[in-house]
């Protein structure tokens, strides 16, 4: 930990290297400089362009309104930064606090700030997601591709994944009259982060809006024409639909592997990290000059029992980012703690839908504000008798006062009556969440064979 | 110039979409569209939008004195 003269030094004349130039990254170097930080701050970013925003991606660029370069993210004040885009960083070294490159070059770091994100998870059968009409949507240049295949009028697209971006991608199919097929392993759609009582509104929502949707099946395979274009997929169900398109949002992979035998704690899960965004290292000790923001980051949360959450929340990243940037030029005691409440947004269908919370920890739901049938409601999340959550589709501005709740760790169910209470609302059920020990996505690799020269490995995506 | 609305904060009042209706429009009955880069012209209107949004949701980047000095230096990227 730096003594005061030393850190007035960093603060005045040190380097600081942020590893990712997006939502965080960008917010990260704000808050530096608006703190006082006056040294050389360099931002490193394996995509050619300036940090822009995802959301629009899935919503209005997807739809045609709006060009995917056109969601470059607003300043809010200069950062005077040394810009290293269009380059990956490649490998850490801890002990000579140097970031490697993709491109032969190192940086070297007094502060690190890792803010590598998320991408999307692949079709997992390389041959089958090489073919002509696969995409995954995660990038400006996914964006781009993809509204530029759907504009010239697939015959058909396949959603693979039901999730929240899966939702999106169907529900702007429908508004461009482009027949859709979407495929979920789940019992509905968002049946993973809303659990099931929610996703039987968001399947309705579907089916109101001519999605064929199929759940309870898993793709089992992607089939190539001749010329290697998409022309058909099979389900594990026996099933199959002829498209031109398909679209795997099966979520997303964090970006760590280029911190692999760097010694700091992180995996496939993220970086773990200290409520003030310090990282861990693999012996679970307090990296000091290394910190962490946004999707990569694992931190413990005391509002829910100290779990570690990461959370690929766009209003998580802005406030992570810039705990972390205060953290990294202030002293231990100016250290400030990350407690966001988790808070996310979708539009699908029309309809606005919010979250406030950890949905997935609750074990029972109520609907404390009008009806599931009308697609406008409010529902509180129980665990263990608190309120853990809520979820609002199109009365968002219910969730403030639910985040309080939460904050207070008010019992549940409510004890309070509520304007706009149905019959439907006046006792909780289960949440309907899956079964954590079972496996939601990705495929089962199951290895046969009796000796190990004799040994194969085989894909089993049912 | 560039905009974006933090989502989070947005509860649907639609004052945006009156005030800059270029720029801003309702999706449904509170879904937010917007264009994140929209033209100059609608500069007046996205400043009033900014101003009016109950919720303080809309961040709008100058182009004013403040942002001459980046791009000074390696920046090929901002």
């Amino acid at each position: 930990m730096a003594v005061d003269g030393s850190l007035e030094r960093l603060r005045r004349e040190g380097r600081i290297v942020v590893v990712g130039a997006s939502l965080a990254g960008l917010r990260a170097a704000e808050t530096l400089r608006e703190e006082g930080f006056t040294g050389t701050l360099t931002m490193i970013g394996d995509e050619p362009y300036e940090p822009y925003d995802r959301p629009p991606l899935s919503k209005q660029v997807l739809l045609g309104r709006v060009p995917a370069d056109h969601t470059a993210l607003p300043r809010r004040r200069a950062i005077e930064a040394q810009w290293r885009l269009g380059v990956a960083a490649t490998g850490l070294d801890l002990s000579a606090k140097r970031v490697a490159l993709a491109d032969g070059t190192s940086v070297e770091y007094d502060r690190l700030l890792i803010a590598t994100g998320v991408r999307s998870r692949p079709w997992p059968n390389e041959l089958e997601a090489g073919l002509d009409g696969v995409f995954v949507l995660r990038t400006r240049d996914d964006a781009t591709r993809l509204r530029h295949r759907l504009k010239a009028g697939p015959s058909r697209v396949l959603v693979i994944g039901a999730g929240f971006t899966g939702s999106e991608i169907a529900s702007v199919c429908r508004e461009r009259d482009l027949p859709v097929t979407v495929a979920e392993r789940g019992p509905t759609p968002l049946s993973g982060a809303l659990g099931s009582v929610i996703g039987d509104v968001a399947a309705q929502l579907h089916h109101q809006h001519g999605v064929d949707l199929r759940c309870g099946v898993m793709v089992t395979g992607l089939e190539g024409d001749g010329a290697g274009r998409l022309r058909r997929a099979h389900f594990s169900d026996g099933g199959t639909v002829d498209a031109e398109v398909a679209v795997v949002a099966l979520g997303a992979t964090r970006n760590t592997e280029w911190l692999a035998g760097s010694g700091l704690a992180a995996g496939p899960r993220g970086i773990a990290c200290d409520a003030g965004c310090r990282a861990f290292d693999v012996r679970g000790i307090v990296a000091d000059d290394v910190f962490v923001a946004g999707d990569v980051a694992r931190s413990p949360h005391p509002l829910f029992g100290y779990q570690f959450l990461s959370l690929e929340h766009w209003g998580n990243a802005v406030a992570q980012a810039a705990v972390a940037a205060h953290n990294m030029i202030c002293r231990g005691e100016e250290r400030r703690p990350h407690l966001w409440t988790p808070y996310f947004w979708s539009a699908q269908f029309g309809v606005n839908i919010k979250s406030v919370g950890v949905p997935n920890m609750a074990d029972q739901i109520i609907v404390s504000q009008g009806s599931l049938g009308e697609h406008r409601f409010t529902a509180a999340y129980g665990y263990q008798g608190r309120v853990i959550a809520a979820v609002t589709f199109d009365q968002a501005k219910w969730l403030e006062f639910h985040q309080r709740q939460i904050e207070q760790a008010a019992p549940f169910p409510p004890p309070f009556t509520t304007v706009d209470r149905r019959a439907e609302g006046m006792r909780p059920v289960p949440a309907g969440f899956p079964d954590p020990s079972v496996p939601t996505h990705g495929p089962q690799v199951t290895v046969s064979g009796h000796s190990p020269t004799d040994q194969r490995v085989t894909f089993t995506p049912a | 110039m560039k905009v974006v609305v933090d989502l989070n904060r947005c509860q649907g009042y639609a004052q945006c979409a009156f005030l800059a209706p270029d720029v801003f429009a309702m999706h449904g009955e509170e879904a937010l569209l917007y264009d994140g880069q929209p033209d100059d012209t609608w500069r007046l209107d996205v400043l009033r939008a900014e101003a009016a949004c109950p919720v303080k949701a809309i961040t709008v980047e100058g182009t004013g004195a403040m942002w001459a000095t980046e791009g000074a230096g390696v920046s090929d990227g901002g």
